[in-house]
């Protein structure tokens, strides 16, 4: 009789199928010798783009010159955002695999201290001069629930509207553009629509392909310019709760659906493909195809030369303008910021050495040649003054000055799961299955269940 | 023989598996259990302090999530629609065809088909990517036919990573099938032609019942390995437009780290096991049935 492999088959498959779809933490332990400062950080999952590598290396020099008989060790992470936050997550949990160093996105590093994965970093920053020229919004970024700070932020990002120039003669709008409100934007979209039909007139990112992308570059550059400008829109950080069933937030989901019903925006079909981001800064813009984009002040480091796809006269053929608050109310202008942080971990082996390395990355010098490097904005108020680093890039100053008026997310442990219910709202109203009203409220619902029922209405 | 003899020689006999069956435990049964354990906890990847244990709250939560049922339901399509259906009848379909079909036709058509095989997933995902999108190649031949083209990611996901699923894994099908073909004794089916029966009617008389193992141990295998299809459909719509194309394995990847919400995602990932099992179940009784 032949044997019937196939009795013992499901079990072993289903076996192996649950080993490969969930996850199993293990990590490979190395014993911690204290000369040696382990570091690690995220490396581009593009070959080709070795900028923070670079500058790594040489601070690796100097603080091993400067610092004899010590040593650093880099635990590069090779992933995309996402994937990094994870792996850096699972190693940060156990002593064996913590490194001493790690760089933390703004976005989640109040869930990682409320998690206990960081140490603070108070009783280091008391005795560093240099951090007094850091600015106080930057400052506030890497602050956890307890009033303490955990990260030292090494650049930040602002967010505004690029216009190409070309397209705009064409529409016989201005060069020197400026738009005083939200309407100004749509007029402007609205113009161009009609004068110049083959372009795409007004790009703003949306739904959830593009997760974080679209609730902060376009979402809250938006929402952020609804009130007053001095209380925050989304969190109310005095009773600290997550604010729901706000004007503001609908009125920010009627511009959203106001671009895609009146087809100012992309193609709907292409507006929630996930690829858009790449669209837009590699075939949109450079090519003459879109009008207005509402993006962050990083996107030259695309068009650098040995990118892929060089630009080098992006500075003559785009505008820059700031995102306009929405009935022209003060301060004016909005934007938004994040950027990354270089954190202690809890269980870290060498905390001493790691604070001497980052002291050693944020020399004035080092600081600005970093900044310059990867299209950063300076948080340190000496860089930002430094006409060197000013005149380094086109666009440079704009974005600089934006950081007067800009606002760091509330990156509170809950605010992930916010984030993918903005998206949520966001694409619902853009393919139009839902109304702002609709949408609004599917938003308040799902908030309630993400934020553990830590929600006032407002 | 003593039973102390017996039991003795079972044991020396059972010494050389033993390395394996360790290994087995450590690496296959110790994660299986940690994470059937992690599936009744609150466990989050990041933002707490503390996890505790919460029974079967994460198994309530699911059948409570709209977007959880509609994940099911998805999968479902999926399996169906690319493996059952078009794996399965197309792989078959291919080897049945190239038993008859002259040697270079037979290493071309292989050629192809396995190319599409052993492409790395995310490759794939990209191909089929370019192909379906707006300014993709389906819609520049439906032009040149002067056919209506859409964005086929938008309108119809669903339908398009099964068919990507289907361009990819039907190879494995054909080569499942082909080696079964080859093991039907030439006289039966010579035999049958002689009696007269029709090409179709040697099918499904004397094919078909003759490689019913094969058939349930393929169906088995291509179903479990659709179930847990991720990179394809990643790429090619990152399960959207607004969830239209996201199958379990996308729903629990969102749930466990975009929301880093581990212990829900761990307990769909345990029910995503269920629903393998219960293919499996309904193959094995198949199986059985004598002919």
């Amino acid at each position: 009789m032949p044997v019937r492999p196939t009795a013992v088959l499901p079990t072993l498959l289903a076996l192996s199928l649950a080993a490969a779809t969930t996850l199993t933490a293990c990590g490979t332990g190395s014993g911690s010798d204290p000369d040696t400062v382990k570091v690690s950080f995220k490396q581009s999952t593009d070959n080709s783009i070795k900028v923070m590598d670079t500058y790594l290396a040489d601070i690796k020099k100097q603080f091993e010159k400067a610092n004899p008989g010590k040593k650093v060790e880099f635990v590069p992470i090779k992933a995309p955002d996402s994937e990094y936050y994870t792996k850096l997550q699972q190693m940060l949990r156990s002593p064996k695999t913590a490194p001493d160093l790690v760089y933390e996105d703004t976005f989640l590093i109040n869930s990682d201290i409320t998690s206990g994965y960081l140490k603070p970093l108070d009783p280091y920053l008391a005795k560093w001069q240099d951090w007094d020229q850091f600015i106080d919004t930057a400052k506030e970024a890497a602050k956890g629930e307890d009033g303490k700070t955990y990260g030292i932020p090494d650049g930040t990002d602002t967010r505004g509207l690029w216009f190409s120039k070309d397209i705009f003669k064409k529409a016989g709008l201005p060069a020197d553009w400026q738009p005083r409100t939200w309407n100004d934007v749509l007029d402007a979209a609205r113009t161009i629509k009609r004068e110049a039909p083959d372009v795409i007139p007004l790009n703003i990112y949306t739904g959830k392909p593009v997760g974080e992308a679209a609730t902060m570059q376009t979402f809250e550059m938006l929402l952020y310019g609804t009130n007053d400008g001095t209380s925050d829109p989304l969190y109310d950080r005095s009773a600290k709760k997550w604010i729901a069933g706000s004007q503001g937030f609908k009125d920010a989901l009627s511009f959203v659906e106001t671009v895609y019903k009146e087809k100012l925006g992309p193609d709907v079909s292409d507006a929630l493909d996930p690829n858009v981001m790449t669209r837009v800064r590699g075939e949109w813009l450079p090519q003459g195809e879109l009008a207005i984009a509402l993006d962050g002040s990083w996107l030259p480091q695309d068009w650098l030369p040995g990118s892929g796809h060089e630009w080098p006269e992006w500075s003559d053929e785009l505008g820059l303008a700031a995102m306009p608050t929405q009935n022209g109310q003060a301060p004016g202008k909005v934007s938004m910021s994040g950027g990354w942080t270089w954190s202690i971990p809890a269980k870290a082996a060498n905390p001493d050495l790691a604070f001497e390395f980052v002291k050693t990355m944020q020399t004035k010098a080092n600081a600005q040649k970093w900044y310059v490097a990867n299209s950063g904005i300076a948080v340190r108020e000496d860089v930002a003054a430094d006409p060197a680093y000013v005149d380094a890039q086109p666009g440079i100053k704009f974005f600089t000055d934006l950081v007067a008026n800009t606002h760091y997310r509330p990156a509170y442990p809950a605010y992930p799961k916010v984030s993918t219910a903005v998206q949520e709202a966001m694409e619902g109203v853009t393919t139009g299955d839902m109304s702002v009203e609709d949408a609004a409220k599917g938003y308040d619902e799902e908030l309630k269940a993400a934020a553990d029922g830590q929600v006032i209405e407002k | 023989m003593t039973r102390a003899r017996s039991l003795s020689r079972s044991l020396t006999r059972a010494l050389p598996v033993a390395p394996a069956v360790v290994l087995l435990l450590l690496f296959l049964a110790g994660p299986i259990a940690y994470c059937a354990y992690i599936a009744f906890t609150d466990l989050q990847l990041t933002g707490q302090a503390e996890d505790s244990f919460v029974g079967f709250d994460n198994f309530r939560t699911a059948f409570g999530d709209e977007a959880f049922l509609n994940a099911v339901w998805l999968t479902l399509v999926f399996t169906v629609v690319s493996a059952l259906l078009g794996q399965n009848t197309l792989g078959l379909a291919l080897a049945a065809l190239m038993q008859r079909a002259s040697k270079p036709v037979r290493t071309l058509v292989g050629g192809i088909v396995i190319t599409a095989w052993v492409l790395p997933e995310v490759v794939a995902g990209f191909l089929l990517y370019v192909f379906f999108r707006r300014e993709g190649t389906l819609n520049a031949i439906l032009d040149w036919l002067r056919l209506p083209t859409q964005n086929w990611l938008f309108t119809l996901p669903i339908l398009a990573v099964s068919f990507a699923n289907v361009w990819r894994g039907t190879a494995f099908s054909m080569l499942v099938y082909s080696a079964a073909l080859n093991e039907i004794p030439k006289e039966i089916t010579e035999a049958a032609e002689v009696d007269g029966a029709g090409g179709w009617r040697r099918m499904w008389h004397i094919t078909l019942p003759m490689i019913r193992r094969s058939i349930g141990t393929n169906l088995m295998l291509i179903t479990l390995q659709t179930l847990s299809v991720f990179g394809l459909i990643w790429v090619m719509t990152r399960g959207g437009p607004g969830g239209k194309s996201q199958t379990l394995p996308l729903f629990m990847y969102e749930e466990a780290f975009q929301k880093s919400m581990i212990g829900y995602g761990t307990a769909v990932a345990l029910l995503l096991l269920v629903v393998g099992s219960l293919f499996s179940a309904v193959y094995l009784r198949l199986l059985r049935t004598e002919v």
